[in-house]
């Protein structure tokens, strides 16, 4: 769509454009600011350079915290769209039960994060959680305070139970805007419920599913109330992921500026990963159009 | 057969789905005593304690006051603010737009924890922490980039041809936008109220450290309480309970919008 050529347009975004100036840059140049000195009090500072910076980089906790980080990350993609795919294709398309079904789905993620931990918390005990007692009651040790595998698929666990609804949702919004003439010329055709699936679903779900895939990967590079409440980091340092880390050493140790150098590391990753899914993405896409 | 295998699969789905808040209000009908000496799959004694104290302790429920305060103040200023935005990011190319646009969401990616001293100092210097406002500006953090990026795909499903017509009929700009546009975007503002009280109303990190006593949201004094008296499982699984319940709503009164609009979120 060729687009009308103003550049009066500014002023509609004015409004924008303040609140998120109020909000987002003033803070980050604060945070640039303090990344560069040395912070021992309200009004002692040294300039410092890149030092944190290089601290940062070379401190092997942070980068324990960035692998961890991956690793988590990665397996929720890979267990979430999929899941989300499948389960988006199994609702019903109209009446009271899509309704329905859309409510349900849309539950978990209504719930603040920290209760979803406590919600995990109460569920996963082993002597008062239905599935930690189950799993204990099979005769298999499972305490997610711990045992760090435990703890690792107990966060899995919750975390798949919390956002596999948003691909679920935005997979089912995709399906729905399908025209219904695709899928009968698919049936004229003979076509088997995998190859509609693969030739028709998919390539028209590109868009959300960019989206979706940004999203979750987004958001659990950022995870941080649901692991804090549900395992604090732990045992050990075995759920401590990129947030809690940085919170422990911003607030915990109020290391100003290690902190802030770390922060800006941080969005700096998340920020090339964004943009690197969003070129792969886009180039898959051009290539289904085509 | 084959609808029925799927039926079956999503309801295995749904009580996947809901076992764990069942849990919970299974606990939250029950004294603490009661769940730590019994193991039972539901209350056999079901007692409304825990939610009466919290219904009757100001300390709780202002908790729950708080978070609507800035929910609602967050969701009104992303609207209010990313309207007119989203028109011009749909309808005009201009100076910059694209960069712009992609700056936007660079917000929305940016981790809360980063923004968490900043938004401490700043808000301290204008006498702002522990105010709803404070939360609520910090929540646009994310929501304003947000509710842009959903706006501006709803307004991009309404043809262009309707604004010219308006235009050449006389209408102003403001007029226009006002009382034909926003009608015709109604389940896009529908939708994109639902992310902003959606986000706003889940997150913690950030409504924690800007207040302390006036503004503190309910999420937030559950975690204090817990530290503080032991953990009374009972009470705080009805507080939890209890969050859950405004989401629960908002969901019903947009169910239809969610079935009919999402497809357009942003696709």
């Amino acid at each position: 769509m060729n687009k009308w050529q103003d550049n009066k347009a500014w002023f509609l975004v004015i409004p924008v454009f303040l609140v998120v100036a109020a909000s987002a840059i003033i803070p980050l140049m604060t945070v640039v600011n303090y990344s560069l000195q040395d912070i021992f009090g309200p009004n002692q500072r040294v300039f410092v350079g890149l030092e944190w910076y290089k601290e940062a980089l070379t401190n092997p906790r942070l980068h324990a915290a960035l692998n961890r980080q991956l690793l988590f990350s990665s397996l929720v993609l890979l267990i979430e769209i999929p899941l989300g795919i499948l389960i988006a294709l199994m609702m019903p398309k109209k009446g009271w039960g899509a309704s329905l079904s859309l409510v349900l789905v849309a539950l978990p993620l209504l719930i603040p994060w920290n209760v979803i931990g406590t919600i995990w918390t109460i569920f996963m005990r082993p002597d008062i959680g239905l599935l930690g007692a189950a799993i204990n009651g099979m005769g298999l040790p499972f305490d997610h305070t711990s045992s760090s595998l435990a703890a690792w698929v107990t966060v899995m666990l919750m975390e798949v139970w919390h956002w596999t609804p948003l691909v679920v949702l935005l997979a089912y919004a995709g399906l729905q805007a399908i025209p219904e003439a695709y899928f009968q010329a698919a049936r004229i055709d003979g076509a088997s419920a995998w190859a509609t699936f693969r030739y028709i679903q998919l390539p028209k779900l590109r868009g959300v599913l960019t989206i979706a895939v940004l999203l979750r990967f987004m958001d659990s590079f950022l995870i941080y109330a649901e692991p804090f409440v549900l395992t604090g980091g732990g045992p050990g340092n075995s759920t401590t992921f990129l947030s809690i880390y940085l919170v422990k050493l911003a607030v915990g140790q109020f290391d100003l500026g290690p902190a802030a150098a770390f922060s800006i590391i941080y969005f700096l990753i998340v920020l090339l990963f964004c943009w690197l899914f969003y070129q792969a993405l886009l180039k898959v896409g051009t290539g289904d159009k085509s | 057969m084959k609808i029925q295998k799927r039926t079956i699969g999503l309801i295995i789905y749904f009580i996947l789905l809901m076992l764990p808040i069942y849990w919970m209000l299974n606990m939250s009908l029950r004294t603490n005593a009661d769940i730590l000496s019994t193991f039972t799959f539901y209350p056999q004694n079901p007692t409304l304690a825990n939610y009466i104290k919290i219904f009757t302790d100001p300390s709780w429920y202002s908790g729950y006051l708080n978070s609507f305060y800035y929910v609602s103040m967050n969701v009104v200023i992303s609207l209010v603010t990313a309207l007119p935005a989203a028109y011009a990011f749909s309808r005009y190319s201009f100076l910059g737009d694209k960069h712009l646009f992609f700056w936007l969401l660079t917000n929305r990616m940016a981790p809360p924890a980063v923004f968490l001293l900043p938004f401490f100092q700043l808000y301290s210097t204008f006498g702002l922490i522990d105010t709803h406002f404070a939360v609520a500006l910090s929540h646009c953090l994310f929501n304003v980039p947000l509710a842009v990026w959903v706006l501006e795909g709803f307004m991009s499903g309404v043809p262009r041809e309707i604004d010219e017509m308006a235009y050449i009929d006389g209408y102003s700009f403001p007029r226009f936008f006002l009382t034909i546009f926003t009608p015709l975007i109604r389940t896009g503002i529908g939708v994109t109220a639902f992310f902003c009280f959606m986000f706003s109303w889940v997150e913690l990190l950030l409504a924690r450290t800007l207040t302390t006593t006036e503004a503190k949201p309910i999420a937030a004094i559950m975690t204090r309480t817990v530290s503080a008296s032991g953990l009374d499982w009972g009470l705080l699984a009805a507080a939890g309970i209890l969050t859950i319940v405004p989401g629960a709503l908002v969901i019903w009164f947009v169910r239809n919008h969610l079935a009919k609009g999402f497809a357009l979120g942003r696709v």
